[in-house]
């Protein structure tokens, strides 16, 4: 027996009397002749928040939320209702609403048979890992620290946050799976002044563990020194330049043009509607020889990885481009069957109450051969930029931006002043094309990444080498 | 002779209950210890229905319930959230709360507003409008908004038409003994098309937003309005990097006022994290321009008589004559800053930015496309790239060239920068082309110069 669905079933099924037989019975008041597909999606989930501002731990939450989404597909229509009662009436009722879009008829799920898939994370509750006292005391280190680095700094912001979900998808296709996903993201925020002039600074991470192994890898300390010297350094910032010049991404959390300027575009609902950019491009070549990304939720323990995904496929790593050349699209089970493809572990929803979609987990660009120095050096007059605030894209026509937090000129190979945030704009089937040089030193973000799509948010990572795009538009304000 | 057919209401009843949940869990947390608390309580529900190339796509029903109680022990403070009502899940959620207070430190700011600032009369707002459509009537509205689009021989493509009908009560309750109840309805419909094929694709679209489901124009005409823009973009090109007049049309002007209040609000102003501290008495927009909060409007999209505190609310400037008259606070900002609170915890309610011009005249959206003459008329941004502490602005940005007072071609990929002071202080006019479906009143806002980097 899976360890994780026998604790979701005693966690998210028996305090409503419910067993997995009890679950058969909904599918065959759901299935009908026209039904193609229909899942019950069981959730669980807890959340704690604490806040230390002005030297102060002033604030903290916690916060429950359960229920059960249930979903009929019939062709192309989806019905779907969901309720925060898990108990068998209300599962027969939200079923019933759920059905409306077809006509009548009877039939039944396939029995359900568990599906395993490998753990890449502990099922621990982050939230009860650690106690309150040792929590309150990483607040006040981190304040203390990023307080000491410097007299400029003049405002410390320190959170921890964690969240305990667990998931049982049970579908009529037969899948029966569980996963229990702990999440925990440790931020830092610094306002610096000096002279009159005010800058922020921030940082953080996290990932699928606990608070206790954050504590020991030394990351939270890394983030306060390094919210400081980047408010530090935004205080020697001078104006952005306007205009296209070559444009040199640091590794890392850079790879947020990755996931706006392609990712999005490659998701398989926006495709099969031929609403994207990249519809019916399979194949082509839409980025420079060299260039190879993947979508990959099986790193263990990333912000962005899943055991299984939210229908309860296990995850996969997906290569999007490779060599240059568009070879897949990322896949919930609902598109993949319109579009006669295999999902691919996409599917993922923010809540019980959110209908899945196609979605990314961690997306990256892998390593280059070429030393990140060279690639400077290789730049006449262009632009550094290492760190972003977010993006955002319109997948229909590919324009896409990006905006710069921590930026610096690049003049005759070197690096420079340092330059206020500016975004960035390109077109998505257009960019990874002027890719003209790619590091050797392939980075992932810290755990950051909040992904939105049609009003729904989940965790996601992003990656890149250093990267030399060439002719990129840089939105600051001054001219040459 | 009328006949009327009544729909089953049971709006007020569930307010009954839910002012005697929130009653019982302040009493058990002052039984418990606390020496304040407070408690917000919500049941709201909605249909969504979304229709794609003729055919119903989705269908779902929504049923959210939330329920929050904050506790104070002294100037310790804890808090705790549920997504059920159920009384199990209340008593988890009491005990929660308790326990984040014997955690957290005293703050000399923490607490209820001030029981002197409660609200004691309750006005009707006009705000409950409920519209609870059959599913097959959500479907034909959404195909027939479709369908009128795609009669545009520029359109090649949908993302579909939605309908959406919502209801939600909700009360606030501390233990000043304040007690208020909200009920409110909001109905939206709304449509995607793209015009074009391949490399050439453009999509837009065009919602409404409306209390009162009568309210809402003719249906075909939001097809229409989004087939429309959306073929209006076709050919867009980019522009050279220039500095020019930049006009944003309402429904990106909107976004303006936005990071003007989010600048004079005092989670920014008391962090020391706003290019306008220290700017009440001040100048921040030319002297033509008013922003008047109305909080009290009959039929608003964000009329209340209370914030999110209790704290009556009442009509009251924001910005007279160009010049800041206040700050946007709820009472823990206030109390940071040695102010009072101004009634916005949880935000500003209605906001009224009054149409004029430096030369005196108000203009309508035509007048304002000729009072800029050539600059950039701004359809749509995208992006965050806003620093409210700094005021440094650059973010993406479509819409069209305009030569001459009239609009010339689309553009695309192209960014607007420029400083969010400079921005305000450098706004030529406002025009009287409201948009109706935000609760910032605001017609399109015309600004003398900014950067445009592109080709």
């Amino acid at each position: 027996m899976d360890s994780s669905l026998a604790l979701v079933e005693h966690s998210l099924l028996a305090p409503g009397g419910l067993s997995i037989h009890d679950l058969e019975r909904v599918f065959s008041r759901v299935m009908a002749p026209s039904i193609d597909a229909a899942d019950l999606y069981f959730q669980h989930s807890r959340s704690e928040s604490w806040v230390l501002e002005d030297g102060i731990v002033r604030d903290g939450n916690h916060s429950i939320e359960q229920g059960v989404g249930v979903r009929a597909v019939a062709g192309e229509k989806t019905g779907f209702a969901y309720s925060d009662d898990i108990v068998l009436p209300q599962l027969l009722e939200a079923a019933g609403a759920a059905r409306a879009i077809a006509r009548d008829g009877n039939g039944a799920g396939k029995p359900l048979a568990v599906r395993g898939a490998r753990a890449l994370y502990p099922a621990d509750d982050p939230i009860d890992g650690l106690d309150n006292a040792a929590k309150i005391a990483l607040l006040r280190e981190l304040d203390a620290l990023a307080r000491g680095l410097d007299p400029r700094v003049q405002q410390v912001i320190v959170s921890v946050s964690a969240t305990h979900d667990s998931i049982l998808v049970a579908a009529a296709d037969g899948t029966l799976a569980a996963d229990v996903r702990p999440l925990t993201r440790v931020n830092v925020q610094v306002i610096v002044e000096s002279n009159g002039r005010r800058e922020t600074g921030y940082a953080g991470g996290g990932g699928r563990c606990g608070y206790r192994e954050l504590i020991d890898s030394g990351r939270p300390q890394a983030w306060a020194r390094e919210a400081v010297r980047q408010a530090l350094v935004n205080l020697e910032a001078v104006a952005a330049p306007a205009g296209t010049m070559d444009v040199v991404l640091g590794p890392g959390w850079p790879g947020v043009l990755l996931h706006e300027a392609i990712g999005h575009g490659l998701e398989g609902d926006f495709n099969r509607k031929g609403t994207s950019a990249f519809a019916g491009r399979m194949g082509d070549k839409v980025a420079a020889e060299g260039v190879t990304v993947v979508d990959d939720g099986t790193l263990p323990g990333r912000r962005g990885s899943l055991s299984i995904d939210d229908e309860g496929t296990p995850t996969h790593c997906t290569t999007l481009i490779e060599n240059g050349r568009l070879v897949g699209y990322m896949q919930d089970k609902h598109n993949a069957r319109l579009m006669g493809m295999a999902p691919t572990g996409n599917g993922r929803r923010e809540s019980f109450a959110n209908l899945p979609m196609p979605r990314m987990t961690n997306t990256y660009m892998l390593a280059g051969r070429r030393d990140p120095a060279e690639i400077i050096a290789s730049v006449e007059h262009g632009l550094y930029a290492v760190n972003f605030g977010g993006g955002q894209v319109d997948i229909t026509n590919g324009k896409f931006v990006f905006s710069a937090s921590e930026a610096y000129l690049i003049e005759h190979g070197r690096i420079t002043r340092p330059v206020k945030g500016a975004t960035l704009i390109g077109s998505g089937p257009e960019v990874l094309t002027r890719v003209a040089m790619i590091g050797n030193d392939l980075a992932l973000d810290e755990g950051v990444g909040v992904c939105g799509k049609e009003g729904q948010s989940v965790p996601v990572g992003v990656g890149m080498p250093t990267t030399k795009v060439l002719a990129m538009t840089v939105g600051g304000t001054a001219s040459g | 002779m009328n006949t009327h057919i009544a729909i089953a209401d049971h709006s007020l009843d569930e307010l009954d209950r839910l002012a005697d949940l929130a009653a019982d869990v302040i009493g058990r947390a002052r039984a418990a210890g606390a020496s304040q608390a407070e408690v917000s309580a919500s049941v709201a529900t909605g249909l969504a229905v979304n229709v794609r190339l003729g055919e119903v796509e989705t269908v779902e029903r929504n049923l959210d319930r939330g329920f929050g109680l904050t506790v104070y022990f002294g100037q310790r403070k804890g808090g705790a959230s549920t997504a059920d009502l159920k009384p199990e899940s209340i008593e988890a959620t009491l005990a929660q709360a308790c326990a984040i207070a014997r955690y957290t430190e005293p703050d000399p700011c923490a607490g209820l507003a001030d029981a002197a600032l409660m609200q004691h009369e309750f006005p009707d707002l006009d705000l409950w409008h409920p519209w609870r459509p059959e599913v097959d009537r959500a479907i034909a509205i959404g195909q027939e908004i479709e369908a009128a689009g795609r009669a545009n021989a520029s359109i090649t493509n949908s993302e579909g038409a939605g309908v959406q009908c919502g209801d939600a009560v909700g009360v606030y309750a501390n233990s000043h003994g304040f007690l208020g109840r909200a009920r409110d309805t909001h109905h939206s419909v709304s449509c995607s098309l793209i015009a074009g094929s391949g490399d050439a694709m453009q999509r837009d679209g065009w919602y409404e937003y409306v209390r009162d489901a009568s309210t809402f124009p003719e249906f075909a005409a939001v097809g229409r309005k989004a087939a429309s823009r959306a073929a209006a973009r076709l050919g867009a090109r980019r522009l050279s990097t220039r500095e020019c007049p930049v006009l944003f049309a309402p429904e990106a002007a909107r976004s303006l006022v936005g990071h003007l209040v989010s600048a004079v609000s005092g989670g920014a102003l008391y962090r020391h994290a706003s290019f306008l501290l220290d700017h009440a008495g001040k100048a921040v927009l030319p002297a033509f321009v008013n922003l008047v909060e109305q909080p009290l409007l009959a039929g608003g999209h964000a009329s209340t008589a209370f914030d999110a505190e209790g704290v009556a609310t009442s009509e009251s400037a924001l910005v007279a004559g160009g010049v800041l008259q206040r700050y946007v606070l709820g009472s823990y900002a206030a109390r940071k800053l040695g102010l009072q609170s101004t009634g916005n915890a949880g935000g500003v309610h209605n906001l009224k930015v009054a149409a004029g011009s430096r030369e005196g005249a108000v203009l309508d959206f035509a007048g304002m496309l000729q009072r800029m003459g050539t600059g950039l008329l701004v359809t749509e941004l995208i992006g965050q790239g806003v620093s409210i502490i700094t005021g440094d602005y650059s973010r993406g940005a479509a819409g069209f060239w305009v030569e001459g007072g009239k609009i010339a071609y689309p553009v695309q990929e192209i960014t607007i920068a420029g400083n969010l002071r400079d921005m305000f202080m450098g706004v030529q006019a406002i025009g009287s082309d409201v948009d109706p479906r935000s609760s910032f009143l605001v017609g399109s806002i015309l600004v003398g110069r900014m950067t445009i980097a592109g080709e």
